[in-house]
């Protein structure tokens, strides 16, 4: 090995806990560079092959009732490859050792086998064609309930209550992200899929030889808009209720949506840390440069060339990326598998194609690189101009001018010693504003980070206890009279019902549609109520809809105009109406109106379809059984238990997480503090010896060193604020999907937490550096000269 | 009052500044032991000034390091007065020098973020009798530089700020290493006349190593240390003034 390598080695191994904070903070960025990709990468190649091999369709309608025969219509569609024609529709399941009562999703199975959205067998067989109480049902509904093939349960199937026998357990392409009607998050246990034969679904629901659902496969190049236009004109006569591509599929969507965020979260957090890590090496180099100054003139008065020298520190800089992205590959490839992992809860694949991307290994590699030795080329720089004679002289001692700043200083008459913390600021400013720049980056990044939580919780608050107050809504099988609410009063334990109307509609202005519900609201309205982001109760104008924001920028529309509304179930009217007033709303992108209002523009008696219940929870068993047998009920949402649930996966993970977060957040805030002390006591502990000489005590020297970097961090903690904000506003925008807008709002606590656990990792960190204060020999370090 | 030095139990000799008794020091460094100082006896008192002449490597900066508390002898003790610093605590050595001690280095050892004047006050802010810094400068013939910073001084005006940093507490002994070696003659005088003037008007027990044997004549005392032990220890008959001192 050669000499300079040698002492390349050395060196390292000397400032091997600087090296490491800086390889930290570098791997860090490359880990969620990594780690993100990696994830990203993995659920698109899982999704893509899924989807290939199990012929996922591209295009989806449904209608109220159609014959069979549609299908071979719509295959002659221009640019369709392959159709379906099934049935499918809601069931309440009753399961043992089960109180309440599950929702089921009932689909067919075409005789011949399906073509399109193949269900994965998972377990056991499929349903064989001449038993009609045979089943297939989803592997994780299955799993929870212990449903073996063999196993029997109890539905509501269009009002009849029938056994049926589990054969198989079943996955499907469609269901990756199985999520329960009217609900906003999977849940195994209340919601299960349910594979029957085409006879059998059609016997139940009285639809021999019709279909009320149809996918469609594309060509290559077939153009999906003209095609849904045109199964939309096939459809209207039998009800159709608005094809859609994969865009409005809820699955594929929130997978999407999912991927989207990954991909946010590669494209923010990386370049902080990169950036600070560049910093963190010119800091630590530009010392290291310093320190060696008098070696650097002789290594050029025996002959070296400046390429050599140069090449020598830019090696060192380049050792400590390669330990960075080694670190940050090992983790982030540690990270991609427990986020595949967690994913697999609620994203259900029969198989992972792993794919850790080669591409996000050399990006990431060539990003750290580039990093250090954009860092280290500027201290280099510095120590190449030099000629060696002078270099080899020890450096002029630091120039100390008064300015306005410094005079002002003096007339307030600081100690001595917090005279000297201002001094050395005001003196090397660009290094105070590294470690100003780090720490805010930190308490930046656990803004952004811990805003995330605050999202979530404000979304809970929102659906929760401000929108939804009900405990359990009832989704009836046919639009109804509004007596059926004083009905629903006589339901065991119902302490108070409220009805709304709900249903699915196109909405056009021009050129622009949007497929959503139409739901109308009755006034006075106490449980299910509208909600904007500030939390505030909106009173539905007597006249005209009421758009969210998006909803009203995706077509166009603001208050004022008119718009079309096909109404895509019975009575299918189609309603010119004005729009009264748009609304920052996130969650939801339905438009809203007041029922009256509604059914006086349709001319048709008040109705309700679904129904709002406040109960007492003693009775909720009571209510469960008699909403079994309630054949006009189609379905339940228990608001109450999805509350619980959305409660414990929150705080399950929470903890998790937030360590996590904060332990990658204040990782740059103890790289940047830990390089800035040491540097400190590299240059000062001549100074801090001789107060220490002088008969100030270990304490009192100890805060010069301390003083000033808290001092800097107590700075740095506000503008960390502001740039949180900014970065977590940019955040939300990026996560926000076409199924949810990220609410912006963060909290007090998230502010406090941000900078408590920064403050207290800087002061960590500081004082670790301090102790090395006490090991100084005095009279040594009098007698050692720079 | 300040927590002081351990008492002991012999009687306190009047007029006695220091006393070190068979001090010995040894440092290690790995396999190698080098015996800086091999049980030297010295004794200072009040209003002396004590020239500690050596080669180097003799011990005379171990010595005075010993003396001010800023190292531990391995083996004898010494007092100062009728307390043994070879007792106290780390906290009680810190105390020690910020009350009675004041040093001068060989290089000046000035913060150089601080100006002449905010040097002397980092010690008369800590210190319990002190005189003010402008005081403390005008008795080394820096008051009209008192605003400068270390850096816009000359050696020998450095020099003389840490003098007056070094008196500006009044200090019971003034220990000074090698406080000309980085000067000319010129300024060198100089500095030995402000250490010479202090030690006559404030009678501060001062001891002042120097390898340079012109200086001793200005001493009431001369001390030669060679290879860690006194090989010498005589009175003066008839001092000079630093002026007379030939470089």
């Amino acid at each position: 090995m050669r000499a300079l390598d040698r002492k390349m080695l050395r060196d390292l191994r000397r400032i091997w806990a600087q090296t490491l904070a800086i390889a930290l903070v570098l791997g860090c960025g490359i880990m969620v560079l990594v780690g993100a990709q990696a994830t990203q990468r993995t659920l698109e190649q899982s999704q893509a092959a899924y989807y290939e091999r199990h012929r996922f369709a591209d295009v989806f309608a449904g209608v109220t009732r159609a014959p069979a025969s549609v299908v071979q219509a719509a295959a002659q569609i221009d640019g369709v490859a392959q159709a379906e024609g099934r049935i499918g529709f809601n069931a309440v399941l009753d399961i043992d050792g089960m109180q309440e009562p599950a929702m089921g999703r009932v689909i067919s199975l075409p005789a011949d086998g399906p073509a399109l959205n193949l269900p994965v067998l998972r377990r056991g067989r499929l349903p064989a064609p001449d038993r009609p109480q045979e089943v297939a049902v989803s592997e994780p509904f299955a799993e929870v309930h212990g449903l073996v093939p063999g196993s029997r349960f109890r539905g509501v199937l269009n009002g009849q209550l029938r056994e049926m026998q589990v054969t198989g357990w079943v996955l499907s392409p469609e269901f990756i992200y199985a999520m329960p009607p009217g609900a906003i998050m999977p849940d195994d246990r209340r919601f299960g899929l349910i594979w029957m034969n085409e006879s059998a679904a059609a016997a139940a629901m009285d639809m021999g030889g019709a279909v009320n659902e149809i996918a469609l496969r594309l060509t290559r190049d077939a153009d999906e808009r003209a095609v849904i236009a045109a199964l939309d004109r096939l459809l209207d006569a039998y009800g159709g209720t608005g094809a859609h591509g994969r865009d409005r599929q809820v699955s594929h969507a929130f997978l999407d949506g999912e991927l989207q965020q990954l991909g946010a979260m590669a494209a923010f957090l990386p370049p902080i840390f990169l950036i600070v890590a560049a910093f963190l090496v010119n800091m630590v180099l530009g010392r290291m440069i310093a320190l060696e100054r008098a070696q650097i003139g002789l290594m050029k008065a025996v002959g070296y060339g400046r390429a050599q020298i140069a090449g020598h520190y830019l090696k060192l800089a380049m050792l400590i990326g390669v330990v960075g992205i080694a670190l940050g590959w090992g983790f982030g490839w540690w990270i991609a598998e427990a986020m595949i992992g967690l994913y697999g809860d609620f994203f259900r694949f029969p198989f992972i194609i792993r794919d850790f991307g080669a591409g996000a290994l050399v990006i990431s590699a060539v990003l750290g690189l580039a990093t250090v030795a954009l860092g280290g080329l500027r201290a280099v720089w510095a120590s190449l101009k030099l000629p060696p004679a002078e270099a080899m002289q020890p450096p002029a001692p630091p120039q100390y001018a008064r300015g306005r700043l410094d005079r002002a200083l003096t007339l307030i008459r600081l100690r001595q010693t917090t005279m000297m913390i201002f001094r050395s600021i005001i003196r090397w400013p660009g290094r105070a504003a590294i470690t100003l720049f780090g720490v805010s980056a930190s308490v930046a990044l656990l803004v952004m980070s811990y805003f995330m939580f605050d999202a979530v919780e404000r979304l809970g608050e929102s659906v929760f206890e401000q929108a939804n107050r009900q405990q359990v809504t009832l989704m009836l099988a046919r639009a109804q009279n509004e007596r059926a609410v004083n009905d629903a009063l006589t339901l065991p334990g119902v302490r108070m019902a409220e009805g709304a109307y709900a249903m699915p509609a196109r909405l056009v202005n021009g050129h622009r549609s949007r497929l959503t519900a139409l739901q109308g609201h009755y006034p006075d309205a106490q449980l299910a109520r509208l909600i904007d982001d500030a939390g505030v109760v909106i009173d539905l104008p007597a006249e005209g809809l009421v758009l969210p924001q998006m909803l009203a920028r995706a077509l166009e529309i603001g208050a004022g105009d008119m718009l079309r509304v096909e109404m895509l179930a019975p009575p299918r009217e189609v309603l010119d109406l004005p729009v009264a007033a748009v609304i920052a709303q996130g969650l939801g992108q339905e438009a809203h109106i007041a029922a009256p209002a509604l059914f006086a523009a349709m001319r048709t008696a008040p109705q309700v379809n679904m129904i709002h219940l406040m109960i007492d929870p003693d009775r909720m068993a009571d209510l469960n059984s008699a909403i079994k047998e309630t054949p006009a009920v189609a379905s339940l949402a228990n608001w109450a238990e999805v509350r619980r649930q959305f409660d414990a996966t929150l705080s399950e993970n929470l903890l998790t997480m937030v360590a996590i977060y904060t332990l990658i957040g204040v990782l740059i805030a103890i790289g940047v503090v830990y390089n800035a002390a040491r540097i400190q006591l590299s240059e000062r502990s001549y100074e801090l010896a001789s107060l220490r000489v002088l008969g100030f005590s270990r304490g009192e020297v100890g805060f010069v060193l301390v003083g000033e970097i808290m001092l800097l961090t107590l700075v740095a903690i506000p503008i960390g604020w502001v740039l949180g904000y900014g970065l977590a506003q940019g955040l939300a925008a990026a996560m926000s999907t076409d199924l949810m807008q990220i609410p912006f709002h963060i909290t007090r606590r998230t502010f406090a937490l941000a900078a408590l656990a920064v403050f207290l990792a800087a002061l960590g960190s500081v004082l670790m550096v301090r102790r090395r204060l006490d090991r100084v020999d005095l009279a040594m370090a009098l007698k050692a000269r720079e | 009052m300040r927590q002081g030095i351990a008492e002991t139990v012999s009687v306190p000799v009047r007029k006695q500044v220091f006393r070190a008794q068979g001090i010995t020091r040894v440092y290690r460094t790995g396999t190698v032991e080098v015996r800086a100082l091999r049980g030297v006896d010295l004794a200072l008192n009040e209003h002396e000034m004590v020239v500690l002449l050596g080669a180097s490597g003799s011990g005379k900066s171990t010595l005075l390091n010993i003396l001010g508390g800023l190292d531990l002898p391995t083996e004898g003790r010494v007092f100062f007065r009728d307390r043994e610093l070879t007792r106290a605590s780390d906290a009680q050595l810190t105390a020690f020098r910020r009350d009675h001690v004041g040093f001068v280095f060989q290089f000046y050892n000035l913060v150089p973020s601080l100006t002449a004047r905010e040097n002397v006050a980092l010690v008369t802010e800590i210190a319990r009798n002190p005189m003010t810094p402008e005081e403390a400068l005008d008795r080394v013939g820096l008051a009209p530089r008192m605003d400068h910073f270390p850096a816009e001084l000359s050696g020998g005006e450095q020099q003389r700020v840490a003098i007056a940093r070094a008196i500006a507490k009044r200090p019971d002994v003034l220990l000074c290493d090698e406080p000309t070696g980085a000067l000319d003659s010129k300024t060198g005088i100089q500095v030995l006349e402000a250490l010479y003037e202090v030690n006559r008007d404030l009678g501060t027990a001062t001891v002042l190593i120097t390898h340079n044997a012109g200086i001793q004549r200005i001493a009431h005392r001369v001390v030669v240390l060679a290879d860690g032990q006194i090989t010498r220890d005589e009175v003066n008959a008839t001092r000079v003034l630093p002026s007379e001192v030939s470089w």
